[in-house]
Formats: structure tokens, sequence, C-alpha cells
């Protein structure tokens, strides 16, 4: 069988600041094309791992390859194949977005190819996320959804393999959430880039992940897509009915023996009958709370 | 260096001249140099017509040149060094560092700026004051062409200074303190405003240490005639000194600014970015 390329395979990732330990063991892979997620609550090491990846921050110990790379010691040409997207740039605050993607891009002539011309063009980056009516405006007017859009738009500018984004969407709104997870899946589509996101937003990771990895107390405790991790956890489901107009919910495990029971008993009388799936909220809640009393646990779930 | 690395060198040189563009067309940048500028003129020609005790020689004539040595000094120290840790903390290293050969082509790009910044700030006071006052150059074109030199030889001694200030301090609030006051002490004590034989002789000891004293002279000896080197240490421009000094300052200054530059930019993580901000947002603790 032919193995999809692996693009980051992190084995045994440590580290340690002073004597305390943020990461204890991290493995995980990610194959070309993917879009994976880093979940976790505050403090459990994505941004770390992330860092690591990137190549800004040296590990403790284990091994990390990413693109064919240590990224501890990966030369300049290994950044042009790379794009990052931080948390809190406030950079360029006099430039408009125009001259600084020109300006940034420009660094990426030297690795174009006749297969891939490098930087991309600067009005479809433009139009891709969304700037092409800001595009002259100074950085420092720009809005925070805006903002970010152009921190993504330097990150692909250079049409990076795989992209890192970290917590991008922390202080949207509604709205420029979900314009930027639009782009995101546009990326993906259009780019084929690889894309490897960290957040602490469960919908978020639901919405844009092929494969979420949970890490919780420096280890990732789950690692699969969102419905394998909803169904591999043991959560009971909720149904809920009425009978002669009143409402009745009712957990269980078993929620089809449970539904038919019901129906056999009651026949038509049963009514506004709904069934409620354990969430990913729900697995991720059972994740973390069963971490605290058994940390050796730890789920992996085949796709 | 590697073809890609020359191009990101020139690259660097681009940003460095818009920025240095930008600066000249904002108002906060302007209007702090035009306010220095007028507080300088407003003294100097207030006192346009006095003579220097013991000389026939113009108070504009003596001080002119102290002012513009101290006034280049400052701004070579305090510009790289607020440049350098604000654009640490607002994510433009990071930017640049995860752009290929980006480091070089931001720190060419810093070298650019910051040294095109003095220009505007000698020739706000400079242009002035050669309408303003009477004998401000006795040495002619020669003097002219010294002082080119001077400003050449003393940005190379005296930037280093500042850029390594930036590359240490933890954060902008710091500059402040570890920056501005060892300057604004160096340059009080560098005979600008009280000749140095005024001052105690360890004082005097410390100042002929730094670059900061022997630009102020050089500046001196390139401006005002001869018979004035009498008022100086020695009653001699000690010009061969001047320049030996000034250059051991630069030699050693661009051994060890790269040095610095690049251990700063090793550590810098987006983890830092996000720390500065937060702190950034708490200003009492």
């Amino acid at each position: 069988m032919l193995r999809e390329e692996t693009v980051v395979s992190v084995d045994d990732l440590w580290m340690r600041y002073g004597d305390h330990d943020v990461l204890t063991g991290v493995s995980f892979e990610v194959r070309r094309g993917e879009v994976i997620c880093l979940l976790g609550p505050n403090g459990a090491g994505k941004t770390t791992t992330i860092e690591i990846l990137e190549g800004f921050r040296r590990r403790s110990a284990g091994d990390v390859v990413v693109l064919g790379e240590d990224p501890a010691t990966a030369g300049e040409d290994w950044r042009a194949r790379v794009g990052v997207v931080l948390q809190s740039w406030r950079d360029h605050p006099r430039w408009t977005p125009r001259s600084l993607l020109a300006q940034l891009g420009a660094f990426y002539a030297p690795y174009s190819t006749p297969g891939t011309p490098r930087p991309l063009d600067l009005d479809t980056l433009l139009d891709l996320v969304g700037l092409r009516e800001h595009a002259d405006r100074k950085i420092s007017t720009l809005s925070g959804g805006q903002r970010r859009r152009l921190d993504v738009a330097v990150g692909i500018v250079g049409r990076p393999e795989l992209l890192f984004l970290d917590e991008p969407t922390s202080g949207f709104d509604p709205r420029a959430r979900r314009e930027f997870h639009e782009l995101v899946h546009r990326l993906a589509d259009l780019e084929q880039t690889t894309i490897l996101l960290t957040t602490h937003d469960l919908d978020e990771a639901e919405k844009l992940a092929d494969h979420i990895l949970i890490l919780a107390g420096g280890r990732i405790v789950a690692d699969g897509s969102a419905d394998a991790l909803a169904r591999s956890v043991a959560v009971e489901a909720e149904v809920r009915w009425s009978l002669d107009g009143e409402r009745f919910v009712h957990t269980t495990e078993d929620a089809t023996g449970f539904v038919r029971s019901l129906l056999d008993q009651h026949g038509e009388r049963v009514a506004d009958l709904e069934v409620r799936r354990a969430s990913l909220e729900d697995t991720y809640m059972a994740l973390l709370g069963g971490r605290d009393r058994a940390p050796e646990r730890t789920l992996e779930v085949v796709r | 260096m590697s073809g890609t690395a020359t191009y990101a060198v020139r690259l660097g040189v681009r940003r460095g001249l818009t920025e240095l563009g930008q600066s000249l067309r904002s108002t906060q940048d302007i209007g702090f140099t035009l306010f220095m500028a007028a507080a300088v003129l407003g003294y100097l020609f207030v006192r346009r017509d006095d003579r220097v005790a013991g000389t026939d020689l113009l108070v504009p004539t003596v001080q002119l040149p102290s002012i513009l040595g101290a006034l280049v000094a400052f701004t070579l120290v305090v510009g790289p060094a607020y440049a350098l840790a604000m654009q640490r903390e607002d994510g433009t290293l990071l930017r640049y560092k995860a752009m290929p050969h980006g480091v070089r082509a931001y720190f060419t790009s810093q070298f650019v700026a910051l040294s095109g910044g003095v220009l505007p700030t000698v020739l706000v006071v400079l242009i002035p004051s050669l309408l303003l006052f009477d004998d401000v150059m006795a040495g002619g074109a020669g003097g002219w062409l010294m002082v080119a030199g001077l400003l050449v030889l003393g940005m190379l001694a005296i930037m280093p200074l500042g850029i390594i200030i930036g590359a240490v301090v933890p954060n902008t609030q710091k500059v402040g303190t570890w920056g501005m006051l060892p300057i604004t002490v160096l340059t009080g004590i560098s005979g600008i405003f009280v000749p140095l034989q005024q001052l105690w002789g360890w004082v005097q000891a410390v100042a002929q240490v730094f670059p900061l004293y022997w630009f102020g002279l050089g500046m001196r000896s390139a401006f005002l005639p001869d018979s004035a080197a009498a008022a100086e240490i020695g009653g001699s421009w000690r010009t061969g000194a001047t320049l030996l000094v000034l250059a051991g300052w630069a030699v050693a200054g661009w051994i060890v600014t790269p040095i610095v530059l690049r251990r700063m930019a090793r550590r810098q993580s987006g983890s830092d970015v996000e720390a500065a901000r937060e702190a950034a947002l708490q200003w009492v603790r």
C-alpha cells in the first residue's frame, strides 16, 4: 500500500523550562494536504509545540522532522517552504497591505519554479484574503479581523507547502470567524497547502480539521477526526421526546435501543423525538476530566 | 555571500529607504525633530550677539558644533535602541525571521533607515543656523568635508552603542532607564555643555573613554578657527587621537554588534511577542 507523504513527524518530543515539563513525550504525524488542529486548554503546550516545529524554539529532547529537515538546524531555503502566522503581530503600522505584501513577497522570488511561480500574484492574494478594497490603507487602520487576514496573506505569499496558524481567530466576532474559516478551506482546496493550526475553540477544530490532536498536560490524549473522537468515547446520548404534550429527557448509552422500546411501548403518542449524540465538546470534557483520574490513558483512533 | 543572501541585502536597503520615507512623512517623527531644532535655534538666537568670555568668538559659533555633535550622538543611540526594542516587541523582527534570509535583510534595513534618519536632524538645525548666525563655519570647504567625514565615522562609532542597548533591554519601557539615562549623563559630561576641564579629573577620564566626547571635539575642530583650540584639553584639537578613538569604537562596535543581533534574533519567538503585548497592556505592576 502506498503511504501518503509525511510532512511533519514528531516522535517523543519533550520540552522543559527550568524544572517544569511542558511537553512530556508528544508524538504525531501530519501528511501532505491535511488540515490538522492542535486543540487543548490554555497552557497545554500548543504554542510551544508549534514554535518548535517552526524552528523558533529549541526542544529539550525528541525527534522532529518538518519537510524533511530538523527545524532547529534547517536553513534559509527551508524557511521559504514554510509559512508562519502568529498570535499577536502589530508590526509595520505605517505600511499598506499592498506595499508590505510586495516587499515581503519579493523574498520568495529566488525560489520560483516554472510549475510554482513565487511569490503569489499580489491581486490574486488580496482577493483570496478579501483585502483588495483595503489594500491601500495604512495597516494601523485595519480592524482586528482584517489585520489577521493580512497576517495570513503574509504567511502564504511565498506559496508555502506547510502553513502554521497559531490561534488564528482569537478575538474575532462570529462573522470574521466564519470568513476566516472559509479562507482556510480555500487555501487547503486551491493550493493543497498542509495546514497545522492551534486553537482552544472546539467548534473551530470541528469545522476546519481533517484530523484533531487533543493536547493536555503535555501530551496527546486523543488523535482522530472529530467524528471518530466523539464515537470513541462512550459518552451517553440524550433522548428528548414528548408524550401527550408533556416533555421528557433521558440520557442513555444505547440511544437506539431506548428509542425502539419507547416506540414499542407508546407508539404514535410519542412526538418531537430528538436524539442528541455526544458532541466534540462532550468528548473533550470527558477526555480532560478522564485525564485527571487516569493520566496514562491515551486514545488512538484509526481514521 | 550566496546570491540569495546578497539579494536579501538589496531588499533590506529598499525596505530601509521606504521606512525612512515614511518617517519623513510622519508628523510624529518630524514633529519631534522640529521641536528639538526650534529649542536649539531659539536658545542660540537669543544669544546670537553674545561673545564667549575671554575670546572674540560668538556664542552660536562656539556652541553650534557641540550641540550638533550632541544631537547626532543622541539620535544615534536613542533611535536604534527604541527601534530595535519596539520592533522586537511588535513582531517585526519575527516577521523577517520567518522569511528566507529575512533577518539579514531586516538588519540591513534598520541600518539604512537609522543612519539616514540622522541627516534631517542635522539639516534642520544647520541650515537655519547658516542663515541666522554669523561666522558659523570658519574652515570653508575643507571644514564642510571634515564635517561630512566625521558624521560617517561618528555614526559607525556611536550607533553600535544604541544597537547593543536596543538588543539587550528586556522591553521597550526599559530603554528609558538603560538607554536614555546613561546617554544623557554621558552627553552631559562630554564637554558639550560645560568644557571638560571644569569637571573633576575622574569625570574627564570617563568622558574620554567614550566616543561622544571625541565626536564633539571633532565637530568643534571642523567648524571653529584654530585659535579656539586653546580652550580644549592640552590646547589642541588632538585630531589624530580623535580619529583613532572613533575608529577604534567603530571597529569594536561592528565586531560586537552582529553577535548581539544574532543572539537577539535567535532567542525571539512568538510567545515573547505575545508576552510583550500582555505586558504593554499592563503598565502598573
